[in-house]
């Protein structure tokens, strides 16, 4: 028997006054999976996100989540799964463990301050944690951010530009420490990324959107083979550019 | 089939108590953020007890109405800075863009307005009951004189302010930090309508039903006649009781339809002007 996907999207369409920015789209990612959203400014990743969350409504079709429709049903998945956006941030002036503090109460996790402890090690925070949120650089930042999202072990994680203003080094580190927890807790992870190597990296399937439609879906092997192509950014520019790249490039 | 743990009424207090906690550790490591909770209620209440002070020589009846200006400024400040407050505490969300980490969050809407709610009292203790004591040592004016009548008042004003509080919430969370000054504002509409400073039989005999609609009006009217004629009218406290359930239930039906139409409109994602 096959597993209920952790993430369905039916026919899911957002309009904005005049502007479709998710038009018609559907998938259904399976348990335990790495998914990586890709495509450029405008695409509707983050909107697609944002309804998968909760956190907008959809003007027609539905999206469910562990089984709850959301945002109707949300309160039954909340506590269940987390994310990280850099549309938000946290409060700059608590310091990290308050922060932490703060949000493993929101989540009801038990024995919270053994919890932070965990995170703060293998996260490579354990210095900081008393350090004010604001007082960090972006790669701290980003770490407590991750920190915050893994606060309370999520089943389901979703993940908009996890990476995005990090230098290479910590970028290829926390893609570590995200892969290591996926698969220790064997957790479903959405990714939506403009970063093709990160997703390249991370991702068993990859979902290619532009103009709010899905483009194009499948596994990275399979699509490098289909697009003839090395890397999945030179498939990302024939999918964004109607394949004027890949004729550009014959 | 959702169970009532699951449900958007279940109740956590450690989620309440998450985000009292996220203010306090706030509170506490800003000294301008507790220097302004006292800073303009001190101002305000020097300047009308000057005044107080200058018309009681000059007036028989002000002479027998002593500690009206003082008292309405003192109740006025419970109003306003109860909204404000808990205004205040709201936008904190917004200005550090932690709105959607919340909003994400288990917690629910109704454990958001209480942990508001209680901030706001927090934060009105904080610069009120400095200034109360001032107000006795400068004008020997005894708020707490008021006895079980101040907690009467205390209990209304809160009540109103919360409910605009709420509201204006809604407002800013469906329109973004481009409607953060009805927070500073709004409350000021409250100021000529209620009658702070003297009797409803002041305004426009077309404009005092609108002020008797109005919870504040039935507080400052009980205050005058307890300075003034030295007796509490039980009946206005209950009238203004009623109003406010009223008021706190539109407040809070307003800011889930606003918070409904931030959903549609992609507002919590865009929390910028």
């Amino acid at each position: 028997m096959t597993a209920a996907p952790a993430i369905e999207a039916e026919r899911l369409v957002k309009i904005y006054k005049n502007v479709r920015a998710v038009d018609g789209v559907s998938f259904a990612i399976a348990p335990g999976s790495i998914t990586g959203l890709l495509g450029g400014n405008g695409a509707g990743k983050t909107t697609t996100i944002a309804m998968i969350m909760g956190l907008i409504t959809p003007t027609s079709g539905r999206v469910t989540v562990l089984g709850a429709e959301m945002p109707r049903q949300r309160y039954r998945v909340l506590q269940r799964m987390n994310f990280e956006s850099p549309y938000v941030e946290m409060p700059m002036r608590l310091t990290i463990r308050q922060n932490l503090t703060v949000f493993g109460m929101l989540y009801d996790v038990p024995d919270l301050a053994d919890r932070i402890e965990q995170l703060a090690d293998a996260l490579d925070l354990a210095d900081l944690l008393d350090r004010p949120t604001g007082r960090l650089s972006a790669g701290q930042k980003t770490r407590v951010s991750l920190a915050k999202s893994l606060i309370n072990a999520p089943e389901l994680l979703l993940l908009d530009e996890p990476t995005a203003s990090l230098d290479p080094d910590t970028a290829d580190w926390v893609r570590g420490r995200l892969d290591r927890y996926r698969r220790d807790r064997r957790a479903t992870v959405l990714l939506a990324s403009h970063n093709m190597a990160e997703v390249e990296r991370l991702c068993e399937r990859v979902i290619i959107m532009k103009r709010g439609r899905i483009e194009d879906d499948d596994t990275p092997a399979r699509l490098l083979a289909r697009y003839g192509r090395r890397t999945l950014e030179e498939v990302f520019l024939d999918v964004a550019r109607g394949g004027e790249a890949r004729v550009a490039a014959q | 089939m959702t169970t009532r743990a699951e449900s958007v009424f279940a109740f956590s207090p450690r989620r309440v108590a998450a985000m009292i906690l996220r203010y306090w550790y706030l509170l506490r490591s800003s000294w301008p953020r507790l220097v302004e909770l006292v800073y303009w209620p001190t101002v305000q209440m020097i300047t009308w007890g000057f005044l107080q002070f200058y018309v009681m020589q000059n007036a028989g009846f002000f002479a027998r109405a002593a500690g009206t200006f003082i008292g309405a400024v003192l109740l006025w400040d419970i109003l306003f800075r109860g909204q404000l407050g808990f205004s205040v505490s709201f936008l904190e969300e917004m200005w550090s863009r932690n709105i959607g980490n919340l909003m994400m969050s288990p917690l629910r809407p109704f454990e958001f307005v209480i942990a508001l709610m209680v901030m706001s009292v927090v934060r009105l203790l904080i610069g009120v009951i400095p200034v109360t004591l001032l107000a006795f040592v400068f004008f020997g004016f005894n708020l707490y004189g008021l006895g079980l009548a101040l907690v009467a008042f205390f209990l209304n004003l809160m009540l109103t302010s919360w409910a605009v509080g709420i509201f204006v919430s809604g407002l800013v969370l469906r329109n973004g930090l481009g409607a953060e000054n009805f927070a500073w504002s709004i409350m000021f509409v409250f100021m000529p309508l209620t009658c702070v400073y003297y009797p409803v039989t002041t305004l426009p005999v077309w404009l005092q039903p609108l002020a008797w609609a109005l919870p504040p009006t039935y507080v400052f009217e009980g205050m005058r006649a307890l300075l003034i004629e030295h007796s509490f009218h039980a009946n206005l406290m209950i009238e203004a009781v009623g109003l406010n359930v009223l008021f706190f239930a539109a407040g809070m039906l307003g800011f889930l339809k606003l918070l409904q139409s931030a959903r549609r409109h992609g507002s919590l994602m865009q929390t910028g002007e």
